[in-house]
């Protein structure tokens, strides 16, 4: 199956991010492709490398960039929704990039399922 | 789904305008895919319903207006406007208080063309 | 269509809207501050009882662990994140955020 992830809420503030990454590391280890995480509304700032959490607590944004590069999965930000948040691409983690909504409707369309997170 | 390429897609819309960005920016993300020629749908329930009321004038809260967009799906092809009876009911208001046509549907009929979706995105 | 559903129902109206559009068969779960509904004894019980008549109810157990939430109303079934997923792969999914 492959699946297709919209997260719609910020890390920290909010479980989502969490749980969309706790839902994606177990899909792939039942053999699934996770084909894109799409940031949308707040779940922008989940891809800014400024992000400096404490050293005991998890760091979101380097979990993001760990599953793109073991795994391939394409992590992108909305253009118009980081704009609004100062999320451009001098900023941004590795393995992570800014496009358009035309990109989430192609995730929508290429792949067997789209599940959501966020507040 | 069917053997073509064309998903159904719906986008519910459950928050007031205004006080937070979702309903705006969920409309952004309708008026993109509307773009795609995948059949769309849009459903308004709970306090989505709001983002429908008539003479909203924001000016005076400093933040941009965007109910009249609503008026223009229908030039970008998303016809398929649903909106839930009971949430309507409930906060006093009638397809007259409405800026645009919409189908007022009970909770019944919205839960069986949501099953029919390929993709649901709540806003 | 799988319905997940991430807030508590004590603080808002999420669930009890998310009901009203189920279809019969259609498996719910709940994740994150959603588990609280199905925790034994609170007063959302018998909702939760009535849904379970027509549709399977399940609780994401991390999250019920994480919130120190032991004991169930009766019929609910627990899953983990794999468990999760084995739902997605056989229903489409709809997220009332």
């Amino acid at each position: 199956m492959n699946i297709g992830i919209l997260l719609k809420e910020g890390p920290y503030n909010h479980q989502a991010s969490d749980t969309a990454y706790k839902f994606a590391e177990a899909a792939i280890a039942m053999g699934h492709k996770v084909d894109a995480v799409f940031l949308y509304n707040d779940g922008v700032t989940n891809v800014t490398k400024l992000s400096d959490p404490p050293q005991d607590d998890r760091n979101i944004g380097a979990r993001w960039s760990e599953l793109s590069r073991k795994h391939g999965v394409e992590v992108l930000a909305c253009i118009a929704a980081s704009k609004r948040r100062g999320i451009a691409d001098e900023i941004l983690i590795e393995g992570s990039g800014i496009t358009g909504l035309g990109t989430l409707t192609d995730i929508a369309i290429r792949n067997d399922r789209l599940v959501t997170f966020g507040d | 789904m069917g053997d073509t390429n064309i998903r159904k897609i719906m986008h519910v819309l459950r928050h007031a305008p205004h006080g937070t960005i979702y309903t705006y920016e969920g409309l952004e993300m309708i008026l993109i895919m509307a773009a795609y020629e995948q059949d769309l749908s849009v459903a308004f329930i709970g306090d989505g319903v709001y983002a429908l009321k008539k003479g909203q004038e924001t000016g005076g809260i400093g933040i941009k207006g965007f109910a009249k967009t609503f008026m223009a799906l229908d030039g970008y092809d998303v016809e398929k406007l649903y909106v839930d009876r009971a949430s309507l009911e409930e906060r006093g208001l009638t397809e007259e208080d409405l800026l645009v046509d919409v189908e007022v549907m009970d909770s019944s009929g919205i839960g069986r063309l949501m099953a029919a979706q390929d993709v649901v995105i709540h806003h | 269509m799988l319905h997940t559903i991430n807030k508590s129902p004590f603080e808002n109206g999420t669930m009890e809207t998310c009901f009203r559009f189920l279809q019969p068969g259609d498996p719910v779960l709940f994740i994150e501050d959603g588990v609280y509904a199905v925790q034994a004894g609170n007063r959302f019980a018998e909702k939760i009882r009535a849904v379970m008549e027509s549709n399977p109810v399940y609780a994401l157990s991390p999250d019920l662990e994480a919130r120190g939430i032991d004991r169930l109303d009766e019929g609910v079934s627990t899953v983990d994140y794999q468990g999760f997923v084995s739902l997605v792969e056989k229903h489409q999914v709809n997220s009332w955020l």
